[in-house]
């Protein structure tokens, strides 16, 4: 293959970018991204729509050489490129604004944005008055007060996106994706990062612009690319499509059949929420779970979803507000009490936060509940095991013996790991955060299952998950935030995933980012 | 959109700038301390600091440990360690002896430059290791500090080089003074600067400290971080290499166990210094006072008349102290940031 070679580029208005075609990437044995296909064209901004798991940012890592396509084709400027980094990609002339800042938190602001290529001067010393300057002109630009010269720790989320903005602008880069990028800004700020974003392309350069907020897209994207599953599915110009014609497309199938629920009598309140708050995270969270209920909190990442449940069980404090079990008030920001009312909670990551990857699996199941299980101080294995075996029995984990270890499991035995761990305390209400994450649809179908039968059990579920047919599927109701509050309360019968979906992006309520 | 200018960078003139930054960074209170204990032996006994041996003593004892401190933060900026200098320190002070012995009429600087480059290879082994290994530094440089040391064991076995085996040349550079301070001791101010000046204006330099912020954003920014990291243990290594030679030329006797257990003073050296152990923030120049810090306090200890076992405790204290300091001060520094966030 012929390196890339950034003088023979031709740029003509008009004239594709980037172009992909039928780009394929596996990880292991989950196909993230199918066929993705995106056709960028000078002097364009470009909208990526999707679900949370269409494959939109793994197309992303692939432009920014982070990850390497299985198959197809990508093409930069009219010529056949893979890139195996980041400085390779970067060196072309594209710059990628991830979700997550990544900055380096003991660095000044100035040598995040040029770290790597700062300005020299005649004797190869980094002129630092130089850097200041330019940082300082960028953030004029962008309209925003930054001390260039102080570190990046400590930083809002805002003013990181706002340093990863400058950053991009400054490498001068004829292609700049960015990975939602608003998520984080208020509604000036938006409208800056716009103002910025359409003087770029009126220079002829390419954007590609990711977002789940539809009215940023309509006002400001020329073209918009759905996909959803890892797949393409269409690319229209934005004049000529609409809101729900790009929900239909996203959402795309019939979801209310995949993930039976079966329904159950609900009981007794066991779970209730009152006026929660966390400055900056969450905002007057008020909801109840009924015994057999299953609810689920949607919404976008990012919205405070998972701070509240983590809230909730105590593992962060709260600001004001309160939660009560069965009636009776948990302290806030102490999970031994809330495990001793009869909550579990089983996180998002449960490599690192749910599972001793290194333990058995008897270790791990009876891992919360091993200062009952002592006699004397002592903790024996054939205690463990006699506690671990009906757990892993009944949920068909599938592993030759108790004494495995967890991190040898596949994914999701690992997750049934974590959910008999908490089922063997007992509990009257089990969170669960992203239950079937990074699972195969096989074993995927067995957690709904299983939930639903707990649910039958008399068991309260508190469900977190971003993918809209398990939440449209599995909950009897389902709580969406946006922004740290809760948006819409909508019962079983009334959810679909437009109702959801525009709740969740605020769709409804437009903020001022149009002009 | 507005493209007037709202930031105003230079409200407060570099001059002034650069003046607070010094007074309020961590290495002048470590400079305060090391003043402050040189007043209280001197106070004691007027020799520590007011007699021709007690000067020269108070500046060359520090430059072996100032070798290996400076090479010890280059790597723990980068969020790595390197326990192996010490067993490097032996291999390349033994090498110095064995040449002079074997090499009668060897030119100073050929040795120099041969110890300096026995370090870089051994550091080379490390940085490789741990570059493309992908096991911790820790593991690796433990593992490397048993090796090292190995190899001089059975190279050196019961033998040890004496004063009498090498060139006076050499052994002059021991107490050779310039301008009343020691050769050696400039050896390793000379280093400091190399160094400390390279992690400030070169882009290589401050890559290293992208990498031990946070090292997976390196990757995403791009930066070359295996052969960064390699290099940084190249450049302890080396000056680990250098320690050897002064070594030598320090002591004139050099048996199998030179140099056993600094690795961990030169890890306290720079922890003391201001170098946060999990990389990004840190100057070699802390870590510099650092050494001297902790050598002079171990010189003035008897003086002042406390017992040996107390000697020890307080160099633990004197890092624990730091550490604490440092959690204090960055928990400060953060609250601080975010109020000047909020307050904006």
């Amino acid at each position: 293959m012929k390196p890339f070679n950034k003088a023979d580029l031709v740029q003509e208005p008009g004239s594709l970018v980037l172009e992909l075609r039928d780009v394929r990437k596996s990880f292991g044995a989950v196909a993230a991204l199918r066929s993705g296909t995106l056709a960028v064209a000078a002097g364009s901004i470009h909208a990526l729509v999707g679900e949370n798991g269409a494959g939109k940012s793994t197309l992303v890592k692939i432009v920014a050489g982070v990850h390497r396509l299985d198959s197809g084709v990508f093409r930069f400027q009219g010529q056949d490129v893979e890139f195996t980094s980041t400085a390779e990609s970067k060196a072309a002339g594209i710059a990628v604004i991830y979700q997550e800042p990544t900055l380096f938190p003991d660095l000044s602001v100035t040598e995040n944005i040029f770290m790597g290529r700062q300005p020299l001067d005649g004797f190869r010393r980094i002129d630092r008055a130089a850097m200041h300057d330019e940082a300082a002109g960028l953030f004029g630009r962008l309209g925003v007060a930054i001390d260039p010269r102080r570190p990046a720790l400590g930083l809002s989320i805002a003013d990181q996106q706002i340093i990863e903005i400058a950053k991009a602008i400054s490498l001068d880069a004829s292609l700049l994706v960015m990975d939602e990028p608003t998520a984080a800004l208020s509604g000036v700020e938006v409208d800056r990062l716009f103002a910025v974003a359409r003087s770029l392309r009126d220079e002829g350069r390419a954007l590609v612009f990711i977002s789940h907020r539809f009215d940023e897209v309509f006002a400001l994207c020329d073209t918009v690319t759905v996909m959803r599953d890892g797949e393409y599915i269409a690319t229209n110009d934005i004049s000529k499509t609409s809101v729900p014609e790009m929900v239909s497309m996203m959402v795309g199938r019939e979801v209310g059949e995949l993930f039976p629920k079966t329904p159950a009598e609900l009981g007794e309140v066991v779970l209730e929420v009152n006026g929660l708050d966390s400055t900056g995270v969450f905002h007057d969270v008020t909801f109840q779970v009924r015994a057999g209920e299953i609810v689920a909190l949607a919404g976008l990442v990012g919205s405070g979803r998972s701070e509240i449940a983590r809230a909730i069980f105590g593992v962060d404090a709260y600001g004001s507000g309160s939660v009560r079990m069965a009636g009776k008030q948990i302290a806030p920001h102490r999970p031994r009490a809330a495990i001793r009312a009869g909550m579990a909670f089983i996180p998002e990551d449960r490599r690192k936060q749910g599972l001793i990857t290194d333990g058995s699996v008897a270790r791990n199941v009876a891992g919360v509940i091993r200062g009952g299980l002592a006699r004397a101080g002592l903790l024996t294995s054939g205690a463990e095991n006699r506690a671990a075996g009906p757990w892993a029995g009944r949920l068909e984990v599938k592993t030759s013996a108790l004494d495995a270890k967890a991190s040898t499991m596949s994914g999701g035995n690992q997750q049934k790991v974590v959910i008999a761990k908490w089922l063997a305390t007992k509990p009257k209400l089990l969170i669960i955060d992203e239950p079937t994450r990074g699972i195969d649809v096989g074993t995927k179908a067995e957690v709904h299952r299983l939930l639903s039968e707990l649910a039958g059990e008399g068991l309260a579920i508190l469900m977190i998950s971003s993918e809209l047919p398990e939440v449209l599927g599995m909950a009897d109701r389902v709580l969406v935030v946006s922004e740290g509050r809760i948006s819409a309360d909508i019962a079983r019968a009334d959810a679909t995933a437009e109702s959801v979906m525009s709740a969740a992006t605020g769709a409804d309520t437009a903020t001022e980012a149009s002009r | 959109m507005s493209t007037d200018l709202m930031v105003a960078p230079s409200r407060v003139s570099p001059v002034r700038r650069a003046v607070t930054s010094v007074v309020r960074s961590r290495e002048i209170a470590i400079v305060g301390v090391l003043l402050a204990v040189i007043a209280v032996a001197t106070y004691k006994s007027n020799a520590f600091l007011f007699s021709s041996n007690g000067w020269r003593d108070l500046l060359l004892t520090p430059s072996i440990l100032l070798l290996l401190a400076v090479g010890q933060t280059v790597v723990i900026i980068t969020r790595n360690v390197d326990l192996s200098v010490g067993s490097t320190l032996a291999l390349t002070a033994y090498l110095t002896g064995r040449l002079f012995v074997d090499h009668p009429g060897i030119p100073i600087v050929v040795v120099f430059a041969a110890g300096v480059l026995m370090g870089s290879l051994l550091g080379l082994v490390n940085g490789i290791l741990v570059a493309f290994g992908k096991v911790p530094a820790l593991v690796i440089t433990l593992g490397t500090l048993y090796i090292y040391r190995g190899i001089v064991l059975s190279w050196a076995g019961s033998d040890r080089i004496n004063a009498s085996d090498l060139p006076h040349g050499f052994l002059a550079l021991g107490t050779k003074q310039i301008l009343s301070i020691p050769v050696l001791t400039l050896i390793g101010a000379v280093a400091l600067a190399l160094v400390g000046y390279y992690l400030w204006t070169a882009r290589g330099g401050r890559e290293l400290y992208a990498i031990g912020s946070d090292p997976d954003a390196a990757v995403l920014y791009g930066l070359k971080v295996n052969r960064r990291v390699l290099s940084a243990f190249v450049v302890s290594g080396a000056l680990a290499g250098l320690a050897g030679v002064v070594y030598t030329a320090r002591y004139g006797t050099v048996s199998s166990g030179a140099g056993l257990g600094i690795e961990l003073q030169a890890v306290g050296a720079a922890v003391i210094g201001g170098v946060a152990i999990f990389g990004g923030s840190g100057t070699v120049w802390g870590a510099a006072v650092g050494s001297i810090l902790l050598v002079t306090i171990n010189r003035a200890l008897p003086v002042v008349g406390i017992p040996d076992f107390w000697q020890r405790a307080v160099v633990g204290g004197l890092i624990l102290g730091a550490v604490c300091l440092d959690r204090v001060l960055s928990a400060r520094r953060a609250r601080k940031l975010v109020e000047a966030r909020d307050a904006s």
